[in-house]
């Protein structure tokens, strides 16, 4: 199985550990990624803000290397996921946003190229008889609450992730995985995303919120795909205590490192001491 | 709560324009306040999705642009995915934000505007963003160096973010996309 991989900026800096999981996860299920060569920013995540056409014409850049690669697109990062997937739509549905990309890049690009999750392509591709099959080690039982936030299921017409209010995509291989997938409410709520600089006061009342239902709710650590949300979670906790006093020490784990660990892979190769809040006791459910 | 606009000497409000950037019809609005009700930043802030809708409809003009909501706005898209007559709201608000950058009226609280121009700095000049250095020269910019600076020694110590930015984007083709935009526009 072959993909282009598109890494993400996140991946040489906030979220390298999302990177290095992903990476070693693919290699132990043999899928073979290749990056894009001179890959740039998709746009993600205030282009929009400041220029519809240069946030589309950013992330269409890369998509138009994908296409000459004659490949999928795989992303691990839930922002440049939806980058990538509302630029495809953008260009597909509106032949003045294409006219104007295609002028922008020197060549035309017809928002073709199919841009999938690394989730997607572990359930759909790999699917879950081949994934347990390959799984070396069990969560033992380790109830996580899934984390989707909002990039990768809205809005839903243009990213057709799983399902927009109840997705499950992350609990299926949590549960493949010997784990217990919890079903929870704040599933798909935000925590605050790209203002963590700006706004991290904001941060926090959005945060909170999400932390707290997921230990109300059994949870021993929580599974997220998406590095906003895995810093605002993971790294907001010592603010949440400072302004609200209540300490919740709850893990914030990528699900690639979960995965990772039940493929027996080393802490390293999976960047789990890259995570402010210690994954030990969500480690210490790990049996092979 | 009565809902208060002025309406503009030119007759004629800022709803046309928001058509005209983002593509956006925001006529078919009901009004039923699905967007608001899901909205996770409008409990903190001083308007609604729904609110800045309306008041669109009703002619609002350049008023409207200094609304908070705006730039505590998390482009989340609840409010577009709940949405009975799938208003992009969060285009909408893309749409406000850049007639707002345009006009001026921008003065959030959080200086989004400018974390926005300099990260978008770090892409033109390195083809991928350079959150150290964006972060270094949003905080030289509102001079707010000793928030979160207790974060930074923890996230350099843990490699959770790249003390030096990125040498291996295509810069040519970056930096033509920037260049062919500019260009597209002044004429």
């Amino acid at each position: 199985m072959k993909y282009a991989y598109f890494p993400g900026c996140s991946a040489e800096s906030t979220a390298r550990d999302l990177y290095l999981s992903t990476m070693t996860v693919a290699r132990a299920l043999g899928i073979e990624f290749i990056e894009p060569e001179g890959w740039s920013c998709c746009g993600a995540t205030m282009a929009h803000q400041v220029d519809h056409d240069l946030s589309v014409s950013l992330a269409a850049a890369n998509l138009l290397k994908v296409k000459d690669m004659g490949l999928e697109m795989v992303v691990s990062c839930a922002s440049c996921y939806s980058r990538m997937k509302i630029a495809n739509h953008e260009i597909s549905t509106n032949p003045k946003t294409r006219e104007i990309v295609s002028a922008a890049l020197g060549k035309d690009y017809d928002g073709s190229v199919k841009v999938r999750h690394f989730v997607e392509i572990v359930l759909e591709d790999i699917g879950l008889a081949a994934f347990k099959k390959a799984l070396t080690h069990s969560l033992q039982g380790l109830k996580v609450a899934s984390y989707y936030g909002c990039l990768l299921v809205r809005p839903p017409e243009i990213t057709g992730f799983d399902d927009p209010e109840n997705p499950v995509y992350m609990d299926r291989l949590i549960n493949a995985m010997g784990g217990a997938g919890l079903d929870w409410p704040h599933k798909v709520e935000c925590c605050g995303g790209s203002l963590t600089l700006t706004r991290s006061d904001l941060v926090v009342k959005l945060s909170e919120p999400i932390i707290a239902m997921a230990k109300d709710s059994g949870a021993q650590c929580i599974a997220v795909a998406c590095p906003m949300c895995q810093i605002n979670l993971d790294m907001r906790q010592d603010d949440i205590l400072k302004t609200t006093g209540h300490r919740y020490n709850m893990p914030i784990i990528y699900i690639t490192q979960l995965m990772g660990l039940c493929l027996g892979m080393s802490e390293q190769a999976l960047g789990l001491d890259k995570l402010i809040i210690s994954p030990q006791e969500t480690m210490n459910f790990i049996r092979s | 709560m009565p809902i208060r606009i002025k309406k503009e000497a030119v007759k004629r409000g800022i709803s046309d324009r928001v058509k005209e950037i983002s593509g956006i019809d925001i006529n078919a609005c009901l009004q039923c306040k699905k967007c608001t009700n899901g909205c996770p930043v409008s409990g903190f802030t001083s308007s609604s999705p729904s609110e800045i809708i309306k008041k669109l409809q009703l002619g609002a003009g350049e008023e409207l642009l200094a609304s908070e909501i705006i730039w505590t706005c998390v482009s989340c898209a609840t409010c577009f995915s709940r949405c009975p007559m799938e208003i992009d709201m969060a285009g909408v608000m893309d749409a406000l934000r850049v007639m707002a950058a345009e006009t001026g009226a921008a003065k959030p609280d959080g200086n989004m505007p400018l974390m926005n121009k300099i990260l978008l700095g770090t892409i033109k000049a390195f083809g991928r963003t350079y959150d150290l250095g964006a972060m270094a020269l949003y905080k030289a910019g509102t001079s707010s160096y000793t928030k979160d600076m207790g974060k930074v020694p923890l996230i350099l110590k843990k490699g959770k973010i790249a003390l030096l930015p990125s040498q291996g984007a295509d810069k040519k083709m970056v930096k033509q996309i920037f260049n062919n935009l500019e260009k597209a526009r002044k004429k």
